[in-house]
């Protein structure tokens, strides 16, 4: 049952409050200072004056990452039900049928993984 | 109706005992991998704050309420405010869900009860719930490095995140092999069947279930060998380089507990939990107290593991970016669709 898991917000609701609360004493007490540093609210940039903002651009192969992540991580989510029920299968003598589904599935999803490896879509620029 | 009988006050009672076990345990964990840190490298680590620095966390503690708070001008503040609380909230619903003991049929009736059973939530799904919460925590880091609008947050939060996503892939896939041979995504019955089949560890896809398992681990937790989130050479200290404060001590507990449950599923998973030896179990049979020392071997295996990551850490360089991406795509991804293949393969011949 979905209701089961009030349990579950109970922790949530101590989590955040625990969280919250620690940070609201630690700005309570805090020590007062009478002539704070003008330069220490300053984005932090090794030492010297920070120069544009962190909005700029980055590796595009960071989003090919995040795109195959979202691609294996369906599939593993498709593996966990027939993980859980292949006992049940072998107890009615279906375990061949239910294992050779399976690896038909993963060989699909096999020959995809090599035709990325081919296409070069996990291939880090090599610094050397 | 009296107090004890309304099952609230009992989760109550839980939660706030597992709050007290993880948030000190956090802390001396930190203890713990200062001092190993300090003997690995011949040195006495922490021993000022009382004997054996047994009150360095409390000083730590009081040292970050006591500093200075700093918000730098350019962050995005909300944000920037969530992001710690993400972080630290993710790792405490991770332990909602972790038994640590079996039931304890108590001899004589205690307030109503004669079975104990300290889990504050049992879901049948207990895994799964896992891995959604775990993946959650990746909220925390990259908010955190996007809202400080600081290059090396952005790049340590970028990184990590891709690293955290990428062996998460792995990660999933290396339980099925556990969840095969149990047909249950219940921790509480995974390790019940352990105690009829004796470790997963000792079985032939266990074990490679068990390798890429802790493999995947350190980079989830961006630990050693595995840390180019906050390669320090490079990026400072990575996504919380603009934190201070208290703000970061949260960072910091969350990291720990992290580390602590990682440990404990370990234990769980592939080590038996609370399964003692065989010769003591027949010592054991029909004891009332008799779960509890099973509770003892846990916290023992659970603490191994914690120390393995002390361990590593202080023996093992860093990889490089393009190395740690290959490894876990090109490598442990494969092993781990094998192992599937495997397990399948064993299953149907057993």
């Amino acid at each position: 049952m979905v209701t089961d898991i009030w349990p579950v917000l109970i922790q949530f609701i101590f989590g955040a409050g625990f969280a919250a609360l620690i940070l609201i004493l630690a700005h309570i007490i805090k020590p007062k200072l009478k002539k704070p540093s003008e330069s220490h609210p300053e984005t932090f940039e090794c030492g010297i004056p920070f120069s544009g903002d962190a909005r700029g651009m980055f590796n595009i192969q960071f989003y090919i990452v995040a795109m195959l992540f979202i691609l294996f991580d369906i599939e593993a989510v498709f593996l966990y039900p027939w993980a859980v029920t292949f006992l049940k299968y072998k107890e009615i003598g279906a375990a061949g049928f239910i294992l050779i589904e399976m690896f038909v599935f993963l060989i699909i999803l096999l020959i995809g993984y090599f035709y990325i490896i081919k296409k070069g879509a996990l291939d880090w620029e090599d610094p050397e | 109706m009296e107090w004890y009988e309304s099952e609230i006050i009992w989760v109550l009672i839980k939660i706030l005992l597992l709050f007290f076990v993880i948030i000190t345990g956090a802390g001396y964990y930190t203890l713990m991998e200062r001092k190993g840190a300090g003997y690995f490298q011949l040195r006495y680590g922490p021993n000022r704050a009382g004997i054996f620095g047994i009150f360095q966390p409390l000083a730590d503690g009081i040292k970050f309420l006591l500093k200075q708070e700093t918000l730098p001008k350019n962050v995005d503040i909300y944000l920037f405010l969530a992001a710690p609380a993400i972080s630290v909230i993710t790792a405490v619903l991770l332990w909602s869900s972790i038994p640590f003991t079996p039931l304890i049929k108590l001899p004589v009736e205690v307030l109503g009860k004669s079975e104990v059973n300290l889990q504050v939530l049992n879901p049948n799904s207990g895994l799964l719930f896992l891995f959604a919460i775990s993946s959650l925590s990746v909220y925390g880091i990259l908010l955190a490095g996007w809202s400080s609008n600081n290059k090396y947050s952005l790049l340590g939060a970028v990184r990590s995140t891709a690293q955290m996503i990428s062996y998460e892939l792995s990660l999933s896939l290396s339980i099925i092999g556990v969840i095969l041979m149990t047909g249950h995504l219940d921790i509480y019955r995974i390790v019940e069947a352990q105690s009829k089949y004796g470790w997963f560890l000792l079985t032939i896809p266990g074990f490679l279930s068990f390798f890429i398992f802790i493999v995947s681990v350190f980079a989830e937790t961006n630990r050693l060998p595995f840390d180019l989130a906050e390669a320090e050479s490079e990026l400072i200290v990575g996504y919380h380089t603009e934190y201070g404060a208290f703000k970061f001590a949260l960072f910091m507990v969350a990291e720990y507990i992290n580390l602590i449950t990682i440990s404990f599923l370990t234990a769980l998973l592939f080590f038996g939990g609370w399964n003692v030896p065989f010769f003591l179990r027949e010592m054991l049979e029909g004891l009332w107290w008799g779960p509890l020392v099973g509770v003892l071997f846990f916290v023992v295996k659970g603490l191994f593991f914690a120390f393995l990551f002390i361990w590593v850490r202080w023996s093992l360089p860093r990889f490089r970016y393009d190395q740690l991406m290959n490894i876990g795509w090109k490598y442990l991804l494969p092993l781990a669709i094998f192992q599937i293949f495997l397990s399948g393969i064993y299953l149907y011949i057993k």
